[in-house]
């Protein structure tokens, strides 16, 4: 039996994961009496089928997880921990070219210039009738404030907007039950300057009274997904953290958590942790947008950029807007209210029914869980303890419903799972706990490695959630993996939640920092997913559709290399006339109309990268070489078994030489075409 | 010829039609790495496929044991075929109308003798197609040729293919099943008439 075992670990550890866990699941079977070590403890015996998903099957559902500080979303497969893809938002992408390319490279715009990553925090799946309709996932950029959109049918960012006035849009993009509005709050507050619009100039010693928040409304296209910042409302200067939407009676309302309602400005880890309560601002977005319709709104300058990939080109372009509308809470009565809440809040979540808003108090003991019917009462009743730039503060009183005793030590998070539980992360104890939203009685806990931030339930943010998993996301492994120097990766592990108790089920390392996820079940997504583009829809500028089309042209110091790929060339392999001194342009089109038949171009020394081009699309890489020399470019990514002849030359000569414009490919010569402007390179 | 006769005749004359509703052929290829399939379809006037691209990734698979690239134009038979058959389904309907049986056996006859034509031409293409290639193939093995199955299976180096009449054959066998019927019929009308006298 040892032996067996031995035999097939090496087997296994030669053949590569599949076959060492198809030998696991035997071994598990026939070993079952020698296990149940410390490693193990917790986890039951028969947990690998509930996550085995066979080769060859899918997944039940589509994991989407933040990576935090990578600026990217990784697609996971659920329950077996797949990793499918990484989606680039935010941060350049060797791997396809995205945010090198000439097409993408707008998409990183801002009104700082070219900014090629950030942090990002949250995934939120688009939304109709309060529910995920696996149309388009949007997430927040937290460090140049932005919120971009990710099209699930191609996977890819097609749309990225800054948001002005803001600081850390950590507290975003929370989409309202029908997309209606996606809001964007600022995590720090800073001076804003109303007269010249943006960021204004203060000391810092005037943080308590020149400092203000704002919170975005962006509006969506519902057929096509485009935003548009509609308004901002100018809030007190705390920190806004994060938010989340009504639904059912409390549909109409978004909910914000704050902290430093000290408004300090210095050592916040201190100065912000004084007040025993800070608030839960509650906007009645219905309300906010009636009033910017009305003509509450003002209007400032405003410097943002708009960058949108267009559908048939597959470019992006960057438009500059130059205004924003706000509202002032104090000019809009009924639209904006306090709630104290304790302490330093972290998370807000809002249970499937609508009723119920859950505070994560990072530091309380307790977890206070409000009552939306009991804040409607209040607010016909006037229970308020006093009021905050013009904004009525409620009596905590008023409007609590109750307090989960004793959940754990720093709760962050909560979600749901539609059978009237609700489950919280407790950072500082690790563990995750599982407490009715009625009663408010913890009724399970279950450790966790370690230090979780977030967790998720498929739709536990959402009217009906899918209820059968939970990945917590941790924010520390430690011993978890095998060592891999000082850095090490985060995880996320995966829990049944269809029975009583929780089950552990597995663990997988992330990327980067997951902070949230969304999971939507495959069936709203996979049946859309684009299989190619259609090479006749193209409409990219310089796209070529046939060989004979290809062309390499001359404007000055700029050559423009129109080439074509299919399996396996390129056309056209050979190309002269080029000088140190041009700056070479080639847009590739790939010609396949086939599924997974992606051809890459690299050409030698490019500073920037590669670029994918997916079938039936056009992608231009920059190229400006510094030496005269004769330079191979070939295909980067294996396409067929003629692959590794997929490659051409293209010489670049002396500055002044006299070498013309030639190019070919096969052993037809082509001739450039007439209006190609001078053709030798002698004649510049 | 009978009520009954000229009816069947006219069906069979109409059953022709189905050929520019369907393709005539259908040729399935599997591979490892195509799951999906991929399929070809010969029509009486056009070349189509599983997907719009088809032609396209066919050649660009045939193109590395040197195949000559496949194109609806280079195949004058695509544009013949439609007006033959137009005529078979006209003069069909004209023998339904005329009534005379003989030309029903004319008729059929000479379609007979279309369809034979027509499957020996597809089969010369196949073996065209599979036996003249390039010399500078990429991949060349010795004495492999790659001509298709007219009918049934065959295995052609990763590829397994699959050659299978389909609906629009089933309307040329369909006019001649019904064209004999008519013809069987309107002899058996004439022999009750012989018989009492």
């Amino acid at each position: 039996m040892r032996n067996l075992k031995g035999n097939l670990k090496t087997i296994a550890s030669g053949v590569g994961l599949p076959l060492a866990l198809v030998a696991g699941l035997s071994l598990q079977s026939c070993s079952e009496n020698d296990r149940g070590t410390a490693k193990t403890e917790g986890v039951s015996e028969d947990v690998a089928k509930a996550v085995y998903v066979p080769p060859g099957e899918h997944d039940e559902l589509y994991g989407f997880l933040s990576g935090g500080f990578n600026g990217q979303v990784s697609v996971y497969g659920i329950p077996s921990g797949r990793l499918l893809k990484v989606i680039p938002v935010f941060s350049q992408f060797p791997e396809n070219g995205y945010g090198y390319n000439e097409e993408t490279r707008p998409m990183l715009m801002t009104s700082h210039g070219f900014v090629p990553w950030d942090d990002l925090h949250h995934p939120k799946l688009s939304r109709a009738g309060g529910m995920a309709d696996g149309r388009w996932l949007f997430v927040n950029g937290n460090n140049t404030p932005r919120v971009a959109r990710v099209d699930l049918t191609t996977f890819e960012t097609v749309e990225i907007m800054e948001i002005p006035n803001s600081a850390g849009n950590h507290c975003s993009p929370y989409p309202t039950n029908n997309n209606e509005y996606i809001l964007a709050g600022t995590r720090f507050s800073v001076p804003i300057d109303m007269q010249k619009g943006g960021m204004g100039d203060a000391s810092l010693e005037e943080y308590k009274d020149k400092f203000r928040g704002s919170i975005s409304f962006i509006k969506v296209d519902k057929e096509k997904g485009d935003m548009e910042l509609d308004f901002q409302v100018l809030v007190p200067g705390f920190d806004y953290d994060l938010a989340n939407g009504g639904k059912g009676p409390s549909e109409d309302w978004v909910f914000f958590t704050t902290y430093n309602t000290e408004k300090a400005r210095t050592m916040k880890e201190l100065g912000a942790s004084q007040n025993d309560k800070d608030y839960l601002a509650a906007i009645n977005w219905k309300l906010a947008a009636k009033y910017a319709a009305e003509g509450k709104a003002h209007e400032m300058p405003a410097n943002y950029y708009h960058n949108k990939l267009d559908h048939g080109t597959h470019k992006a372009t960057s438009t500059v807007k130059k205004k924003v509308r706000y509202l002032l809470p104090e000019e809009c009565p009924g639209m904006m209210y306090l709630i104290p809440a304790p302490k330093s809040p972290h998370g807000i979540d809002v249970d499937p029914t609508g009723e119920y808003m859950v505070v994560n108090g990072k530091l309380a003991s307790s977890l206070p869980v409000f009552s939306f019917s009991k804040m409607q009462k209040a607010i016909e009743d006037k229970a308020f303890e006093g009021e905050v730039n013009g904004i009525p503060v409620f009596k905590y009183d008023a409007v609590l419903y109750g307090e989960v005793k004793e959940p754990g030590l720093g709760p962050l998070h909560t979600e749901f799972d539609g059978k009237g539980n609700a489950y919280s992360t407790m950072f500082v104890s690790s563990e995750v706990v599982k407490w009715n939203v009625k009663d408010l009685a913890v009724k399970d806990r279950i450790p966790v490695y370690y230090s979780p931030g977030h967790l998720m339930i498929p739709g536990g943010d959402t009217k009906e959630p899918y209820g059968k998993y939970l990945v917590v996301m941790n924010k520390i492994t430690k011993d978890r993996y095998l060592p891999t120097g000082p850095e090490l990766v985060h995880s996320a592990q995966l829990i049944d939640i269809s029975g009583d108790k929780m089950r552990m089920l597995l663990d997988f390392p992330t990327l980067a920092e997951p902070h949230y996820a969304q999971g939507i079940p495959a069936d709203k997504v996979a049946p859309n997913s684009v299989k190619f583009f259609k090479l006749d829809q193209n409409t990219h500028p310089e796209a070529v559709k046939k060989e004979a089309d290809a062309s390499v042209t001359r404007q000055g110091k700029t050559v423009k290399v129109n080439m074509t790929s299919i399996r396996s060339h390129f056309v056209p392999d050979n190309i002269e006339g080029v000088q140190v001194g041009d700056t070479v342009i080639f847009h590739v089109t790939n010609l396949e109309q086939d599924w997974d038949v992606p051809h890459g171009f690299a050409v030698m020394g490019a500073d920037n990268a590669e670029t994918l081009i997916m079938p039936g699309a056009t992608q231009s890489l920059r190229w400006v070489p510094k030496m005269a020399g004769v330079y191979p470019f070939y295909c980067t990514d294996f396409c067929s078994a003629l692959h590794q002849e997929m490659q051409g030359y293209i010489r670049v000569s002396p500055k002044g030489s006299n070498v013309p414009i030639k190019f070919s490919s096969g052993e037809k010569k082509s001739v450039p075409p007439p209006n190609g402007g001078p053709t030798s390179a002698g004649m510049n | 010829m009978n009520k009954l006769s000229r009816l069947l005749m006219f069906l069979a004359a109409l059953f022709l039609g189905l050929l520019f509703l369907s393709p005539m052929w259908k040729i399935y290829l599997k591979a490892p790495q195509y799951p999906e399939g991929l399929e070809m379809h010969i029509w009486v006037n056009k070349i189509s496929g599983s997907s719009e691209s088809v032609l396209q990734n066919f050649n660009i698979l045939n193109h590395y044991i040197g195949m000559e690239p496949i194109h609806a134009e280079s195949f004058a038979e695509l544009k013949i075929m439609p007006y033959i058959v137009i005529a078979f389904m006209i003069t069909g309907a004209i023998i339904a109308l005329v009534g005379k049986r003989k030309l029903i056996l004319y008729w059929g006859t000479l379609l007979l003798i279309g369809g034979a034509v027509g499957i020996l031409d597809f089969y010369l293409w196949l073996v065209k197609f599979g036996t003249n290639l390039n010399p500078e193939a990429p991949i060349k093995v010795p004495g492999m040729t790659y001509i298709p199955p007219l009918l049934g299976r065959k295995q052609l180096l990763n590829f397994e293919a699959l050659s299978l009449p389909s609906t629009g054959s089933l309307g040329i066998l369909l006019a001649l099943v019904f064209a004999a019927i008519a013809y069987y019929v309107s002899r058996k009308r004439s022999q009750t008439i012989v018989e009492p006298l």
